[in-house]
């Protein structure tokens, strides 16, 4: 990305946190507070431009989440309130860490099944293989076997 | 023949749902809102000074709500499948104009067909926000008591107003 799109859009993502803090105590745009805004805008997907976060994407969906995270913020609000805002209008897919609950069992713990069926799977085979003697072995080409082993083609 | 079984079985399976995914669109993101009241809002109404549409204005009736901009270019595919399901007078239909502008959105209305019953005017678009409006245009379905029975995001087809939206329609009356 170039220089300049980038210093355009840090400028739009300033202007956008100014305009809405000119009422507010100068104090609002500490880097502590700006810290925070970022930290919680990185942990929501952005739903126009999936695959980046709000604090990633200058999408204006985006610049009006983030501007919202900042909003609430500023309102005392937590970041499990603003998280549960967004989920309530967005659905849990706004979330980049989805919360473990029954519809994202398969999710959570699918990989986990696929690893022990595969083990399962793995051993019994080796168990199997090892019980049972190769068939395809015939004792009358033992004699051939070792001449071939001695390295003696003509044997053959 | 039987060891081959397993595999088989195994690739069919993860076939079938590699193929439903070719079908799948990321876009659209189950709505939490489903079952849900209407957020409570209160807008200014287009072409009526001094007027407000609420999220009570139409309670008692089973109502669209589409979401629409004059910026929006697949708003204009949806247009006049919006403007024919309006002469046909089965349902009524209320824009939110969002995130667009008092004049734009007469602008747009006047040169391509008012379908709407009534339009409220979100310039900052934060009852949207409400609404998770996240692709414009959306298209809500409400009941009579301002629930929210359907959702639809990006352009209705006609096959999707005759198929989904009606039917619905109908069994909420």
């Amino acid at each position: 990305m170039t220089k300049k799109f980038f210093l355009s859009t840090a400028w739009l993502f300033f202007l956008s946190l100014s305009s809405i803090s000119n009422a507010q105590p100068s104090s609002d745009l500490s880097a502590d507070f700006q810290e925070k805004v970022k930290s919680i805008s990185a942990e929501l997907r952005c739903l126009v431009c999936q695959n980046q976060t709000i604090a990633d994407s200058n999408a204006s969906l985006a610049i009006d989440l983030r501007n919202q995270v900042s909003r609430m913020l500023r309102q005392g609000k937590s970041e499990q309130e603003i998280k549960r805002y967004m989920v309530e209008r967005y659905g849990d897919f706004v979330l980049y860490d989805p919360p473990v609950k029954w519809q994202t069992w398969a999710l959570w713990f699918g990989p986990f099944l696929l690893l022990v069926l595969a083990i399962a799977f793995l051993v019994s085979s080796q168990l199997k293989r090892r019980a049972e003697p190769d068939s395809d072995f015939n004792p009358a080409n033992r004699e051939d076997l070792r001449a071939l082993l001695r390295g003696d083609k003509d044997q053959l | 023949m039987r060891k081959y079984l397993l595999p088989l079985a195994v690739f069919v399976l993860v076939a079938i749902f590699l193929w439903r995914g070719l079908f799948l669109n990321p876009q659209e993101v189950p709505s939490p809102l489903i079952g849900k009241s209407i957020p409570e809002f209160s807008l200014p109404k287009l072409q009526e000074e001094n007027s407000v549409v609420t999220s009570e204005t139409f309670l008692g009736k089973v109502w669209v709500l589409n979401v629409f901009a004059s910026w929006c270019t697949p708003c204009l595919d949806e247009h006049p499948m919006l403007m024919e399901l309006a002469s046909q007078n089965r349902v009524m239909i209320v824009g939110l104009n969002y995130k667009d502008g008092f004049q734009s959105a007469a602008d747009w209305l006047g040169k391509h067909g008012n379908p709407y019953s009534a339009v409220a005017v979100d310039i900052d678009g934060l009852v949207g926000m409400d609404f998770g409006v996240y692709g414009v245009p959306e298209t809500f379905l409400i009941d009579k008591s301002g629930v929210i029975r359907y959702k639809k995001i990006g352009p209705l087809s006609s096959t999707e107003i005759q198929d989904e939206l009606l039917p619905l329609v109908e069994s909420l009356q």
